[in-house]
Parts: C-alpha cells; sequence; structure tokens
C-alpha cells in the first residue's frame, strides 16, 4: 500500500514526511525523522518514556499513529531547550542527579514541563498524580518528586 | 579524605553526560542503524520442555520482504559448537534438538522492515514431542525430569570441573562451607530455631531493552551492544568463531539500565551468527516482553536454622539454600557460591554450616541482578532473625548488636572482616528512625509496625580492570576504560580520579565509550566492583602519566614546583603543540581461593558492601493492605566518590527492591508466563512510593579503596524486604515468609491467625 504523506508541526518547525499505515508516531519520529530522544521503552504505552505532548495535550507517541499527527503541533524533548539554554527542569534535574540511565528522562520531563504549565504550584500529591504514567527504573524517584517541587518554586518566583 | 585535602573527588559534580540525556540527544545502542542493515526477529517456543521433531519455514520465506529464515541447524553450519555461557557451555544461540524453557528463540526471520519480519516469525511452525517440566528448586534436586543430559563447564572456574560429563543431574553447582562445629553448637544451645523463606522469579525490566548490531565481514566482526561486559562478550565471540580477540570489536555506548541484565553473552552472539549468514548487517533488538525470556532474577528456597544459647547469642547456624537458574545457568553458579558464602548473615557466629545449590528447572535462565543473590539471602536471614528476637522477648536491634559482626572479627568464610561498619550502618537506621522513642502503633482496622533489615555482600574476587589515561599536549586528558556507564555515573567518576590525581580540571576530561578495539579488558561492569577496580586502575594510570609528566618537565628543565601550565612543557619538550603522555595500568586486587571442602578463605574479598534498611508500615486489617509510610535506607560505601549521584543510587537500588518485594512477580500458569509486559508486571511507580524515604550513608573510609570508596550500586537492595516483613510482623503479628509480599498474603495470613483460613485458588 501508498504510504501517507503528512503535513505537520514538530517543535514549531514544518515538517513533512511519508509513513506507512502501520508504523506509530514514536516509529516516524526516531526513525524517519531521526528524533531520537523519544524512547521505546516498552511500546505497548506502560512506560511513558516517548511522551510528547500535542496541541499541548500529553500522549504517549507509541499510542498515537503517524498518520494522526497530520495538521497537529507536536512537542519533543528535542525542543524543550531554548538553543543552548536548557529549561529550567532539565538544568535542575541535572544539578539534582535526578536522572540516572535517561532512558525514562525525556518523558519525564515533557510530563513535568506539561504539568508546570498547566499548574505552577502543585502539590507533592498532585506531582506524583501527573507524573504516574512515567516509570523510571534506576532513581527510585525521590529526587525527580522533589526535583519538579523545586523547580516550581524558581519558576513562580522568578 | 572527602572534601578535605581532596579538590575533584568526594565532591558533588552533575554527570558528565547528563545534558546530552535531558536534551535527548544522549547516544544509545538502541538508537542506531547500519546501512543496508536486517532486521531479525525471533519465533519462540511455546513450551517449556520438548524435542524439536519439525521446523516448517516455507511460509515465512515466502512472504514478500523476507530475506532469511533461520534455524539452530543453519547456525551449527557456520559454527560447529554453537553453545555459550560464562560457567557452563549450555545455551544453544538457536535450539537444537530440544527447547529448555518457554520463550527459548527457535529460528530468526531477517527482512528490511522489522514488521515484515515480526509476521514472518509467527509464521513458522514448529512440532514438538513436549517432554514433562520442572519448575520449582526444590522439586529440580530430586525430579527425574533432567534438563541437560549432560553438563558442560566452561572451564574457566576451578569449583566446577568436577561437574565435566555428569548425568542425570539438575544440580549444576554444589557450595559447602564449614565454619566451626554447627552440629555440636545446635547439640549444646538452649533454643533451635528453624524457618523456610521463598522469593519469587523477577525480572530487571531495562528500559532500553538488550539490542545489539552485528556486522560480520571476511575475517572481522563488529558488534554494538547495550552490553554491561564488552570484554567478556569479545572473549566468547571470539571462542565461538575461532578467531583472535582483535578480530571481534565490541562497542557500546551509554546504556539504558543494565542491573545485571546485560553481562555476559546475551543477544550478541545470536546477532554475530545472523550476520555470518546472511553477509549482512543484522540488528537483534529485543521488546520488553522478550526481556522476560531471556534473564531473571533467581527464585530461591533458603531452610535457615539457628542455635541460640541461653544469652540470646546465636552459636551455630545452618543454612541450605536452592537457587532455580531455569534452563541455562548463565552466571547462576557463582550466584550460588559467591552469595553462598555470606547465608548464615553479617553475624558473628563461631559454628556455620552452608549448602548451597545451582539447580537447573525448565524456566527462562536466571543470572545476575543488583545484589547478586544477596537480596534473597537477607530476606531469609533478617526475617529470620527477627522472629528469633521477637521469640526471646529480646529487642530486635538490641538483639542484633549482641551478635553483630565487627572490624577484627572473621565472617564465616574464615576472613577477618576490616572497614566493614555494620554496627554503624545499623545505628544510622536506628538513629533515622528514632528506634528508642514511643512508636505510634495505630488503632482500630489501621495498624502501624516498624522493623529492620541489614545485609552484607563481598565484592566478586578476584577480578582485573585496565585503564589507559593520555595527557593531549593542550592540557585536556582523555580516560581510556571498559566500563559501561548504564545510569551509575562511572564516567563521571572516573574524570574526578583521573582530575584528581593529574590535577586537571574535569571539565578538560573525557571518557572514551568502551570499544573493544579501544579501551583496555575489564572484567566488567556488575556486582558494583567498578569504583574500586576501575577506581584503582584509572587512578594508577593517571599516576603513570603524572609521573611521566614530572620526568618530562626535568627533562626540559621545569623544575618540580614551577607550576608552568601542560601546554607549555609539551611545546618545550616536542617544540609544538605535539605529541601525548600515556600512562596505563593493571588492577587486581589481593585473594586467596576457598577451599573446597571447607569453603574457607584468608582473603575472600577486597571489601565488604553494607546496607540497612528501616520501613515503618501501616497494615488494614480488612483487607491486608500495606502503605509504606517510611524507608530509610543506610549504607556503607566507604567514602564516595561523587556524593550526589551515591543517594540517587541507594534511593533506585532500595526502590528496585521495594518493587521485588511487594508486587514484581512472573506468574507463571500451565507452563505459560502470563504478565511479560510492564501493563502486568507491576514495578514500582511514582505512586507506589513510600509516603517519606531517606536514604544515606555513614561517614566511612575504606583504606584499600581508591580515594577510600568501595561499591555502592546494591547496598541499597540489601535489607529492603525483611524490613518490610518484620514491619508487619511488629504491626500485626503475622509472618510472611514468601515474596512478593501482596495484600492478599497479609490478609491470608491475616485469616489464618484468626483461625478462619481462607480457601486457597
Amino acid at each position: 500500500m501508498a504510504k501517507h504523506h503528512v503535513e505537520t508541526t514538530i517543535n514549531g518547525e514544518p515538517v513533512e514526511y511519508l509513513c506507512e499505515t502501520s508504523q506509530t508516531l514514536l516509529d516516524v519520529l526516531r526513525d524517519e525523522l531521526g528524533l531520537t530522544g523519544s524512547k521505546e521503552g516498552c511500546a505497548s504505552g506502560d512506560c511513558g518514556a516517548c511522551s510528547v505532548t500535542i496541541d499541548g495535550r500529553l500522549v504517549c507517541s507509541c499510542l498515537v499513529m503517524g498518520v494522526e499527527a497530520s495538521g497537529h503541533k507536536i512537542e519533543t524533548i528535542e525542543g524543550m531547550a531554548d538553543g543552548e539554554n536548557l529549561h529550567p527542569l532539565q538544568q535542575k534535574f541535572l544539578e539534582q542527579a535526578a536522572l540516572q540511565c535517561g532512558i525514562c528522562t525525556p518523558g519525564v520531563l515533557v510530563a513535568a514541563k506539561s504539568l508546570l504549565e498547566r499548574n505552577p504550584d502543585p502539590t507533592e500529591t498532585e506531582v506524583r498524580y501527573w507524573l504516574a504514567g512515567n516509570l523510571c527504573r534506576c532513581t527510585g524517584y525521590d529526587k525527580i518528586i522533589r526535583t519538579v517541587m523545586d523547580v516550581a518554586a524558581e519558576m513562580r518566583s522568578s | 579524605m572527602a572534601g578535605g585535602s581532596t579538590t575533584t573527588v568526594g565532591h558533588s559534580y552533575p554527570r558528565m553526560e547528563g545534558r546530552a540525556k535531558v536534551t535527548g540527544r544522549a547516544e544509545y545502542i538502541y538508537n542506531m542503524r547500519l546501512p543496508s542493515m536486517l532486521h531479525a526477529k525471533v519465533h519462540r517456543s511455546p513450551i517449556s520442555h520438548g524435542r524439536i521433531l519439525s521446523i516448517d519455514t516455507s511460509e515465512a520465506s515466502a512472504m514478500p520482504g523476507v530475506h532469511h529464515v533461520i534455524t539452530g541447524e543453519d547456525v551449527k553450519k557456520v559454527l560447529p559448537e554453537p553453545y555459550y555461557g560464562p560457567a557452563f557451555h549450555d545455551q544453544p544461540i538457536l535450539a537444537l534438538d530440544k527447547v529448555r524453557h518457554f520463550g527459548e528463540p527457535v529460528a530468526v526471520v531477517l527482512a528490511t522492515d522489522p514488521h515484515i519480519a515480526e509476521t514472518a516469525a509467527q509464521r513458522i511452525v514448529v512440532d514438538y514431542e513436549e517432554l514433562p517440566a520442572v519448575f520449582d528448586e526444590v522439586e529440580a534436586l530430586t525430579s527425574d525430569v533432567i534438563v541437560h543430559e549432560e553438563l558442560k563447564p566452561a572451564g574457566t572456574f576451578a569449583d566446577l570441573k568436577h561437574l565435566a560429563g555428569k548425568r542425570d543431574t539438575n544440580i549444576a553447582l554444589d557450595y559447602h562451607l564449614q565454619h566451626g562445629d554447627a552440629d555440636k553448637a545446635f547439640a549444646d544451645a538452649e533454643h533451635v530455631f528453624e524457618h523456610t523463606f521463598r522469593t519469587q522469579q523477577t525480572m530487571h525490566t531495562p528500559f532500553e531493552p538488550m539490542v545489539a548490531l552485528a556486522d560480520v565481514r571476511n575475517d572481522h566482526a563488529t558488534v554494538y551492544s547495550s552490553t554491561q561486559g564488552p570484554s567478556f562478550v569479545r572473549f566468547e565471540l571470539a571462542r565461538l568463531l575461532g578467531w583472535p580477540e582483535s578480530n571481534v570489536r565490541i562497542k557500546t555506548a551509554h546504556l539504558g539500565g543494565g542491573f545485571g541484565a546485560k553481562v555476559y553473552v546475551k543477544v550478541e552472539a545470536l546477532a554475530m551468527a545472523l550476520s555470518l549468514i546472511a553477509h549482512r548487517p543484522v540488528r537483534v533488538a529485543l521488546t520488553m516482553e522478550e526481556q522476560f525470556y531471556t534473564i531473571t532474577k533467581h527464585p530461591s528456597t533458603f531452610r535457615i536454622q539457628s542455635a541460640v544459647d541461653k544469652d540470646g547469642k546465636v552459636i551455630g547456624r545452618k543454612c541450605e539454600v536452592w537457587w532455580n537458574g531455569g534452563a541455562y545457568a548463565d552466571i547462576g553458579p557463582r550466584v550460588t557460591q559467591k552469595s553462598g558464602f555470606t547465608a548464615a548473615g553479617p553475624y558473628d557466629i563461631d559454628n556455620v554450616a552452608i549448602d548451597s545449590y545451582a539447580l537447573y528447572t525448565n524456566r527462562p535462565p536466571a543470572g545476575a541482578l543488583r545484589g547478586f543473590g544477596i537480596p534473597q539471602l537477607v530476606w531469609a536471614y533478617e526475617s529470620h532473625t527477627d522472629i528469633i528476637a521477637r521469640e526471646l522477648g529480646i529487642d530486635p536491634i538490641a538483639f542484633r548488636k549482641q551478635n553483630i559482626l565487627r572490624n577484627g572479627r572473621p565472617q564465616a568464610v574464615g576472613t577477618i572482616v576490616k572497614d566493614g561498619e555494620f554496627e554503624a550502618v545499623l545505628d544510622g537506621v536506628a538513629e533515622r528512625m528514632n528506634w528508642n522513642r514511643p512508636f505510634d502503633k495505630g488503632s482500630g482496622t489501621k495498624l502501624r509496625g516498624r522493623g529492620v533489615g541489614l545485609g552484607f555482600k563481598a565484592s566478586i574476587s578476584p577480578t582485573t580492570s585496565s585503564a589507559i589515561v593520555s595527557v593531549n599536549a593542550d592540557g585536556s586528558c582523555i580516560v581510556y576504560c571498559s566500563t559501561v556507564d548504564m545510569g551509575q555515573g562511572s564516567d563521571t567518576a572516573m574524570a574526578q580520579i583521573a582530575s584528581e590525581v593529574l590535577d586537571i580540571p574535569i571539565e578538560k576530561i573525557r571518557v572514551v565509550n568502551p570499544d573493544t578495539d579501544v579501551t583496555p579488558y575489564d572484567m566488567s561492569t556488575l556486582g558494583s566492583r567498578s569504583t574500586f577496580h576501575m577506581g584503582h586502575a584509572v587512578r594508577l594510570a593517571a599516576g603513570d602519566a603524572r609521573d611521566k609528566l614530572h620526568a618530562m618537565a626535568e627533562e626540559v628543565g621545569m623544575p618540580e614546583g614551577s607550576n608552568a601550565p601542560l601546554p607549555e612543557l609539551f611545546i618545550r619538550k616536542f617544540g609544538m603543540r605535539a605529541g601525548a603522555i600515556v600512562g596505563s595500568a593493571n588492577y587486581i586486587p589481593e585473594f586467596s581461593p576457598p577451599n573446597y571442602d571447607t569453603g574457607q578463605s584468608t582473603n575472600a574479598t577486597p571489601f565488604w558492601m553494607i546496607g540497612a534498611t528501616g520501613a515503618e508500615v501501616e497494615v488494614d486489617t480488612e483487607t491486608g493492605q500495606l502503605t509504606i509510610l517510611r524507608l530509610v535506607n543506610v549504607c556503607d560505601i566507604g567514602t564516595p566518590i561523587n556524593p550526589i549521584v551515591v543517594e540517587t543510587q541507594i534511593s533506585g537500588a532500595a526502590v528496585m527492591q521495594l518493587g521485588f518485594t511487594l508486587t514484581e512477580n512472573m506468574v507463571i500458569e500451565n507452563g505459560q508466563l502470563t504478565n511479560p509486559s510492564l501493563a502486568d508486571y507491576k514495578i514500582p511507580g511514582f505512586f507506589d512510593m513510600p509516603d517519606t524515604m531517606e536514604n544515606g550513608y555513614i561517614d566511612a573510609v575504606q583504606e584499600n579503596g581508591p580515594f577510600g570508596a568501595k561499591g555502592a550500586g546494591e547496598s541499597g537492595t540489601f535489607g529492603v524486604s525483611p524490613a518490610i516483613a518484620n514491619a508487619i510482623d511488629d504491626a500485626v503479628g503475622v509472618r510472611i515468609s514468601e515474596m512478593p509480599i501482596t495484600a492478599e498474603a497479609v490478609f491470608r495470613a491475616l485469616r489464618e491467625k484468626q483461625g478462619k483460613p481462607l480457601e486457597e485458588n
């Protein structure tokens, strides 16, 4: 079957690609566009390592088909820093060692950014709730939670 | 040491590759693609034990886009002895004649499109004669079901040689330790206790699943692999090919987790064989599901007995441990022995007898998983120790302190303990938990309790690490070592050590990703050995380079203490910015092999890792539901190289073990694994975290360690499971002796205690 022609916006830039019906958005990002920041942990929507936003909504890109991106605005980890300037979440994750192997990190960062855009003053319980779709096997979560809380406070005061 | 006389070591640094990781630009093998590469998808056995009668590949081969369909017989044509394994050469690259566990690789489809390969793999038809299977480690001891017709030790381990050619047994290693006279101690005892504890089969679930890309040409093979042990993979592939190791190159990048899953050979031999057959590069990338069929953590059964005198002193302990190694031995026999000798716990017991057995069964293979058998042992001996304390009416911490192992005393293996701060670690937990203050035990249907667990581990020994440190003419530096950074922060630690020795700022130091053509030998990145072993090798190599720089300074007439910058020194010597000063070193710690009959050794380990956990729990007596209110983890890690990264290591280790304790369980029904996905196999998430958690380490110095450091990657796992079981007992007076500790298990135990037991499922 012929491939689908898709026009979309990724990290603010217009993008065109051809994809198979069977390809997920994650397949397209990683294999067709070379955006390997979104990770394939489970490919079944359980781990959240492939988290991106579509028109601001947080989704697992392994559960979205490539053709569905047509006409929407996709944000991935590659669009989070402003050039050389890291987003405060990225910066603080680094400083506070809230990451280890780094596979879950892009998804966690995308999800945390999405949380703080909606709720700049989350409680710890709200942070846990919002990030519950992102699994991490290395860090034990404790530092991630504290780092997101710290960044929220910092961003509110600045 | 830390922070005092040192300028880099002992200070917290963000990980060197951290910026690449938070921007999504870090290199992983999973991201790699090679020109004209084929994708491999594996057809796996649906049964646990059986003879392969026929394999029909015709329908799969006929699918458009399929390049090859390959079976074990095809592999045998290019590799006449296609069996691998670190302890036994027992694992075929693809099944030959028989399958021995569900999920075993039987055939492979190669295609340019992975989706086509996957569909075609499902169209392979295999006819089996199903055989009876054995799944339980204790049954495997006497079962008529024999997993391997003949044992084939690899020849690398002296204590396995006597098993060569042995038939009609599932025992892949029997290990025995005799310390003092255990029988006499039991005859003399005032009290005797006996309990049996069990653990379940679990999986590492690294989030970058195992992956290897092989590119085999004429007489040279390159394999890109997400492996923790590039040197071993090179050794094993070269052996399979009959080539010199220089003709086999293994390259890694950052690993997306390992936890022991990626040590020794996993998918590399298969990728190599497929590329050899297809004459093209081949990518073998497992799914999360497939990882469950590849390597797991040993289920275990542990019968433990203690002899206690009238004063509450433990005078004798007998331990029998059965390790369920699954269908292929992997490194299981080493788990049996290396963990085996600490089975009596961190106590000063004069009379100890240990029997530890590695068993073959028809489960997926079991190998190394964060702790290398230790968490299974601590679960048993710290539950048992707690029961004794409670039955004797002694405070559990006081009872432990009365019996605890101290520096200067022999551990059961016969080695005198040095730099093992058992008591300080236990005290560290007790203080953080305010153990001596009153504790709110709850009321009504919500009852609270608290408990502790203390465990320890010897380092795998003797093992070698090699390193090269090269100082560039501009005063920057490159460290070449085969330690794999899988998230533990080893690159940063090695850079800190080189920085400290050479007095070069860490920003000017680069640590090269392991590549066996470039980075020298290392035994493997496992068992919390890297900081100590590779840390020493890098320290010595940097020292070698520093000495050469000093000699060069003298030669060009720049006296010691002239403080001339390094670039100037190179210009003076070479007339321009040119040249390199290269230091190198091998490091192997001292070691005395254990006596085969008694297991005794005067120097069994270069250092001891110690970890303790305290837990406060709340049990809902109406449902058995368990809430972890507080988890306190304290370790003796010597003096940390990078404190902030070590804290995350302890936290991660503890939460991983929390999953193994409460929820994770590979459920096998009718010979099938029912839950090989993260949806059904429940690892901890943000919502499974304890309400509060504290992670720390005591002030300590490992005298023979690099800058006072020792391994820290596993210690946080040790005490978690028994601390929770002991806290449950404290809360509601029931004892759970089998993991995982589910709400159902607690509820059943509560009903049992009330004399109203629930029926079995």
